[in-house]
């Protein structure tokens, strides 16, 4: 049953670049793309190791793949594997000695944020091919699969939300697999983890690397998608907070809670945006800002998290009328 | 000796002194209340444009500016603690962390709506020093003396008055002194004031140097980090220590490679001594 609503929901998405104005389908766009990068974070981010430099693997994935389509035209179908092994690359060199050191909280958090910093500044500072902070746009073909380059939205909203259901299903799979009892329990006490046979530095280096290779993923699609690159917007502390903040205002505990924090996110700063018009710019950041503050301290499951307290209620409330009703 | 490296030499060595001011008020803050500010320096950047507002754009004179701004982010930090970290001290560090880490977005959001996205100057133009054929920046020696002064004047506080033997107990041992009589409340509220206004201050010697922007934090806040972290989360003395590392490492790094590379270099000794040496530079 709930895998037939899923297909006709799928259907019913696929379907839909055809209905949609040119606006809305580059606001979904990017909300899927930034769902699926979300929800990479929060493979992590949700057994506690909350990582404050994914900007770093996201720039990596940007601009690995158009460097090498502008100097030494590579096709993306080689540049954007070899982006993802890179941002592997970069979390195993980080991420070993983290985990087998016990770098953890704080300090976890601000070994990623300098990470999130070297790349970003890498960028800037290979100015002479990167155009540093001007930015890059990619040589534009027009239409063509070698380049991967579409003008027409439609392939993008496809591949995106293909790249979006592959999170979702590597995060089931993460879910329902053995590791994620070890996970939770490392989460819980690392120490006692250990104790009980687990091997700590394996579990967490595993879950990290997938994170990276899709942030790196989704970071080389966005790209393709924009056109236009730029290290502030792709990379740097600004992208990385940005990341784990909707991850949790929309609830990094269940498998939906990114997405929903990517919609939230782009509808409110769109809608903020509009409401406001060009003269308050910073209106909309400012509002989420503040709402940012009170998720963390009111709600630090996020909407998701919410919207499943309230359906646990409303089911508990509805198992307790039948068990009643025989007895009346 | 190359006179352009001994300048870099000198210019890292000012820079650090307000680098190490910054550092002291973090680790205050995180030794006593066990809290990461991750919006610490955009609490710098406030004060920047509170110098600017007072005194380019108000008329106030320059000194009184400079007390205004200071007093302002110390109110400011009291504000953070009360609104944002005390309805969740109870709750996972890391939540604390990612708390501040909205304010960041909402306090250059707000300079953004208030202040726009240009540079500001206040326009103060101090002399350059010449010492054979040395140049030096007089804005930066001050910056280099008061931070001193700064520092200095904080440590006799936390070892002379009665409140900062206070603070320095909380922040060895946080339980006993609830039972010692000593209110943690109120030596929070302190500690967040004087980490406030230590920022104030910085802001100030900053804005002499410096236009302020709204994502000035960006550049500042990293490396406030990585000096406390390197120093040893807590640990005032490494610290300062540190901030004169950092320091030379960018200043001397920047004289022979480009700025942005000479930070990469001190970010990854950052990486790189957090896995040798995780408590700081200066644990036994």
């Amino acid at each position: 049953m709930s895998a037939r609503i899923a297909l006709l929901g799928i259907a019913a998405l696929v379907a839909l670049p055809l209905v949609t104005p040119g606006y809305f389908l580059h606001l979904l766009i990017q909300a899927l793309l930034w769902g699926f990068i979300y929800t990479a974070w929060a493979l992590m981010g949700r057994f506690g190791f909350v990582s404050l430099g994914h900007g770093a693997f996201m720039g990596v994935g940007a601009y690995v793949p158009a460097l090498l389509w502008n100097y030494e035209g590579l096709t993306p179908w080689i540049g954007i594997p070899l982006a993802v092994a890179l941002s592997v690359l970069l979390a195993v060199v980080v991420g070993y000695p983290c985990f087998r050191l016990r770098v953890v909280g704080h300090y976890f958090a601000l070994v990623t944020l300098a990470l999130g910093q070297v790349v970003l500044l890498t960028i800037v500072a290979a100015r002479d091919i990167t155009g540093g902070s001007l930015g890059m746009t990619q040589k534009a073909v027009g239409h063509s699969w070698y380049a991967l380059q579409f003008p027409e939205k439609g392939y993008f909203y496809i591949i995106a939300l293909l790249l979006w259901l592959g999170g979702l299903l590597v995060w089931r799979w993460i879910d329902t697999g053995i590791g994620r009892e070890a996970l939770e329990a490392i989460s819980e006490d690392e120490e006692a983890a250990a104790a009980i046979g687990i091997d700590v530095t394996r579990e967490k280096l595993r879950v990290t690397l997938i994170s990276a290779a899709l942030t790196g993923l989704g970071g080389a699609f966005f790209g393709q998608y924009l056109m236009y690159l730029n290290p502030e917007t792709v990379s740097g502390i600004g992208v990385s907070l940005q990341i784990v903040f909707a991850a949790i205002a929309g609830g990094m505990y269940a498998m939906l809670g990114p997405t929903v924090g990517a919609f939230f996110t782009l509808a409110l700063t769109e809608g903020l945006r509009v409401w406001f018009g060009a003269n308050f710019v910073g209106a909309a950041n400012t509002i989420y800002g503040v709402l940012l503050i009170l998720f963390v301290i009111f709600m630090p499951r996020g909407i998701a998290g919410l919207i499943e307290a309230g359906w646990r209620r409303n089911r508990a409330v509805t198992a307790m009328r039948q068990r009643s009703t025989p007895a009346a | 000796m190359d006179i352009f490296l001994l300048e870099a030499v000198i210019n890292g060595l000012l820079l650090g002194g307000v680098l190490a001011l910054l550092a002291l008020g973090l680790n205050l803050i995180f030794g006593v209340i066990d809290v990461v500010w991750i919006a610490y320096a955009d609490l710098v950047m406030c004060g920047m444009y509170a110098v600017f507002w007072l005194y380019s754009g108000l008329g106030w004179p320059l000194p009184l500016a400079f007390l205004a701004a200071i007093a302002i982010v110390a109110v400011l930090g009291v504000l953070v603690h009360v609104l944002i970290i005390a309805p969740i001290l109870g709750s996972a560090p890391i939540n604390q962390l990612l708390a501040t880490g909205g304010l960041l977005y909402f306090l250059q959001s707000f300079a953004t709506l208030v202040f726009g996205t240009d540079f500001r100057n206040i326009g103060v133009r101090l002399p350059i020093i010449e010492v054979g054929d040395l140049f030096i920046s007089f804005a930066r020696l001050i910056a280099f003396v008061v931070a001193l002064i700064g520092a200095v004047a904080l440590y006799f506080f936390l070892r002379r008055t009665y409140i900062g033997t206070a603070i320095r107990a909380i922040a060895q041992d946080r339980d006993i002194m609830g039972l010692m009589g000593v209110d943690q409340r109120r030596i929070y509220l302190v500690t967040s004031a004087i980490g406030g206004a230590l920022a104030g201050l910085g802001a100030c010697l900053l804005a002499l140097q410096y236009d302020v922007h709204p994502f000035i934090g960006n550049t500042f806040g990293p490396l406030i980090f990585m000096v406390c972290v390197l120093g040893g989360l807590g640990n005032m003395i490494g610290g300062f220590v540190a901030s004169f590392i950092v320091s030379q490492i960018i200043s001397i790094g920047g004289y022979y490679s480009s700025v942005e590379l000479s930070y990469v270099m001190a970010f990854t000794l950052f990486i790189v001594l957090m896995f040798i040496r995780p408590r700081g530079i200066l644990a036994p």
